[in-house]
C-alpha cells in the first residue's frame, strides 16, 4: 500500500510580494507502507517544509499530496501520523506520563485506557520508571524518547520526524538510532525522517531522498540495500561506506556555487 | 537559611534602612537648621514636625483615639476603613481580572479583534481615573446600583489592563512546535486553549494579577471620593489631608495602613502562585511591568 504520495508539488511562501520564496519545486515522491525514508540536503532545501505539507501544517501551493490515500487534512483529522520535532516539546507542567497521554486526552480516551496505553509506550522507550517525573528532570535524549512515545501513543501508521536527534550528542544519537529502528520494526510504522547527517540517513533508511536548495528539488533517491535488521556492526560494513559515499557525492552534486 | 526566612529578613532590613534614612535626614536637618551640612544650600524637604513627623509620633497617633473623646483608636478606624475599601477593591479585582483574561483570550483568537480593540484598551489607561469615576457614579446612580459596587467597577477599570496584556502575551508564549503538535493531534480551539495556552500563560498571569491587585486598591480609594462614601480609606485620607497642618501624623498613618492593605493583597496572590506554580515557572514581576510599559508605548 502507498503511504505517501506527492505529485508535482510546489510550495511558495509570500507569493506576490518582495519576500517571495520558492521553497519546493516539482516534488514527486511515493512512499510505500513500512518504508523508512530520510530527507537530506543542505539548509534551506525545504525538507522541513515538505514534512509540514504532508502533516497539513502548511498547504501546498501546487500539486497533489495524499497521505494513506487521503488529502493531508483528512489524514490529520484521522490522526494517521505522529510528529516528532528537534526539540522534544514536552509540556513542562505535565509529568512524563501525562505528556504521553496528551494526544489520547485530546482524542477523548478514558482515564484507564490512557494510563494503560501510556505505560505501554513508556515501556517501549524504556522509561517506565520515569513516568512520574517532570520533563526537566530528564536528559535531552530521554526527553526525545518521551516525544517518540507520545507520537506513537495513538498508533499512527506514519511517523513524521523533523531532525529528532539533531540536538543530541553523538553517542546518545547512535543509541537513539538503534532504538528507533527497533520501534520501527516492532510497530510496523512508515517513517519520514528529516536529517542533516549522512551516516544517520544511510544507517536508518530504506531510501534516502537527496534535495537541492533554493528552490528545493529532489535530485536523487538512493536505495540503501543494507541488510535488515541494521545492527551495531552495520556501521563498520564495507557496504555501509559505499552507500555513504553515494549519498555524499549526490549531495556534492547539488551544491550550487 | 530557608528562602521565606531570608526574604523576610531582607524585607525587615530594608524597612529598618528606610526608617534610619527618614530619621537620619530629619536629625541632620534639625541640627543644621535646614541646610546641607557645612553649606548654605537648603534641604529639598523641610524637617520640621509638620513636614516629617517622627516615626514614633506616627506610630503613637495610630494608637490614640482618632478624635478627642472618641472610642476607637486611629488604627482600628483605619483598619475598618481599609476593610471597607478592600470589599470594593476585591470585587473590582475579580471583575477586572475576568475581563482582562477574557480580552486576552479574545485577542489571541482573533487578530482582527486585537487590531480593532487594542488601541482603545491602551487609551483607556491614559484617561485619568479621576475623570471616569464621577461619570460612572452618575450613571450608576440612575440605575440604583449600590455605591460600593460602583467603586468596584471603577477599580476594575484600572485592574483589567495588566491582566489583558499579560494574558495575551502568555497565551502566545508556547513555542511554535507546541502549537504544531496540537494541530497534528487535530485538537479543537478549546483544547488548545486549556491544555496548552492557559497553562503556558500562568507564569505571565500571576505578576499581572499582583499589579492588578495594587491597581484595584488605588482605583477603589480614588473611586470612593466622587461616590462620596464616608466609610472607606478614600474619605479618611481626604479628611486627614484637610487637617494636615494640625495633625500631619494622621495622614502619614493612613498612608501606612493603605500600603499595608496593598502588601496583604499582593501577598495573598503570591501565596496562590506559590501553591500553583513550581519555582522554575515563576517570573519576576518587575521585569513584566517593565515589559508592559515598553509594549504599551510601542502599541
Amino acid at each position: 500500500m502507498t503511504a505517501l504520495e506527492l505529485h508535482g508539488v510546489d510550495k511558495v511562501f509570500n507569493e506576490g510580494s518582495d519576500g517571495r520564496v520558492e521553497a519546493l519545486r516539482g516534488i514527486n515522491l511515493s512512499v510505500e507502507s513500512g518504508e523508512f525514508i530520510s530527507l537530506i540536503g543542505p539548509s534551506g532545501c525545504g525538507k522541513s517544509t515538505l514534512l509540514r505539507l504532508v502533516a497539513d501544517l502548511l498547504p501546498a501551493s501546487q500539486g497533489r499530496v495524499t497521505v494513506n490515500g487521503k488529502p493531508p487534512r483528512q489524514a490529520r483529522l484521522d490522526r494517521d501520523y505522529g510528529m516528532v520535532f528537534q526539540s522534544a516539546t514536552l509540556l513542562e507542567w505535565r509529568k512524563i506520563r501525562a505528556n504521553v497521554e496528551l494526544p489520547l486526552e485530546i482524542m477523548g480516551l478514558s482515564e484507564e485506557d490512557r494510563a494503560q496505553r501510556a505505560d505501554e509506550m513508556l515501556n517501549l522507550v524504556q522509561l517506565e520508571q520515569f513516568a512520574d517525573h517532570y520533563p526537566w528532570q530528564l536528559s535531552g535524549g530521554m526527553q526525545q524518547r518521551v516525544a517518540i512515545a507520545r507520537a506513537l501513543a495513538f498508533s499512527p501508521s506514519i511517523l513524521l520526524m523533523d531532525e529528532p536527534f539533531g540536538a543530541l550528542d553523538e553517542m546518545t544519537r547512535e543509541r537513539m538510532q538503534m532504538e528507533l529502528l527497533q520501534i520501527w520494526a516492532e510497530t510496523d510504522t512508515t517513517i519520514l525522517f528529516v536529517t542533516h547527517s549522512i551516516p544517520e540517513a544511510v544507517f536508518l533508511s530504506t531510501r534516502v531522498v537527496i534535495m537541492s536548495p533554493r528552490p528545493g528539488e529532489i535530485t536523487e533517491i538512493v536505495e540503501i540495500d543494507l541488510p535488515q535488521p541494521r545492527v551495531f556492526e552495520t556501521r563498520e560494513d564495507q557496504r555501509f561506506f559505499a552507500q555513504l559515499t553515494r549519498v555524499r557525492e549526490g549531495l556534492r552534486a547539488v551544491e550550487k556555487p | 537559611m530557608s528562602r521565606p526566612l531570608r526574604s523576610g529578613l531582607s524585607f525587615l532590613g530594608i524597612l529598618i534602612t528606610l526608617a534610619l534614612l527618614w530619621e537620619g535626614y530629619k536629625f541632620m536637618g534639625q541640627t543644621t537648621g535646614g541646610t546641607w551640612p557645612f553649606t548654605e544650600l537648603a534641604l529639598p524637604v523641610r524637617t520640621n514636625e509638620r513636614s516629617m513627623p517622627h516615626l514614633w509620633d506616627i506610630g503613637a497617633a495610630l494608637l490614640r483615639p482618632a478624635r478627642r473623646g472618641g472610642d476607637n483608636i486611629l488604627l482600628v478606624i483605619l483598619l475598618q476603613a481599609a476593610l471597607f475599601t478592600f470589599r470594593s477593591a476585591f470585587l473590582g479585582f475579580l471583575i477586572g481580572s475576568t475581563i482582562g483574561f477574557s480580552l486576552g483570550v479574545l485577542f489571541v483568537r482573533s487578530s482582527m479583534a486585537e487590531r480593532g480593540l487594542m488601541p482603545y484598551v491602551v487609551a483607556s489607561q491614559t484617561v485619568p481615573i479621576l475623570a471616569i469615576a464621577p461619570i460612572l457614579v452618575v450613571w450608576a446612580g440612575r440605575a440604583s446600583v449600590p455605591k460600593w459596587v460602583v467603586v468596584a467597577v471603577i477599580s476594575a477599570y484600572l485592574a483589567f489592563f495588566p491582566v489583558a496584556i499579560n494574558t495575551l502575551r502568555g497565551l502566545r508564549s508556547p513555542e511554535a512546535t507546541a502549537s504544531e503538535l496540537m494541530r497534528s493531534y487535530a485538537a479543537n480551539p478549546n483544547q488548545v486553549l486549556w491544555k496548552l495556552q492557559v497553562p503556558s500563560a500562568l507564569p505571565y498571569l500571576f505578576p499581572a494579577l499582583k499589579v492588578a491587585a495594587t491597581a484595584s486598591i488605588i482605583g477603589a480609594i480614588v473611586g470612593e471620593l466622587p461616590a462620596s462614601m464616608p466609610d472607606g480609606l478614600g474619605r479618611a485620607i481626604l479628611n486627614f489631608a484637610a487637617a494636615f497642618s494640625a495633625a500631619p501624623e494622621k495622614l502619614f498613618a493612613s498612608i501606612v495602613v493603605a500600603s499595608l492593605l496593598g502588601v496583604v493583597f499582593v501577598g495573598l496572590i503570591a501565596l496562590a502562585e506559590r501553591m500553583l506554580l513550581p519555582p522554575a515557572r515563576r517570573i519576576d514581576a518587575t521585569a513584566v511591568q517593565l515589559h508592559q510599559k515598553l509594549e504599551a508605548s510601542s502599541a
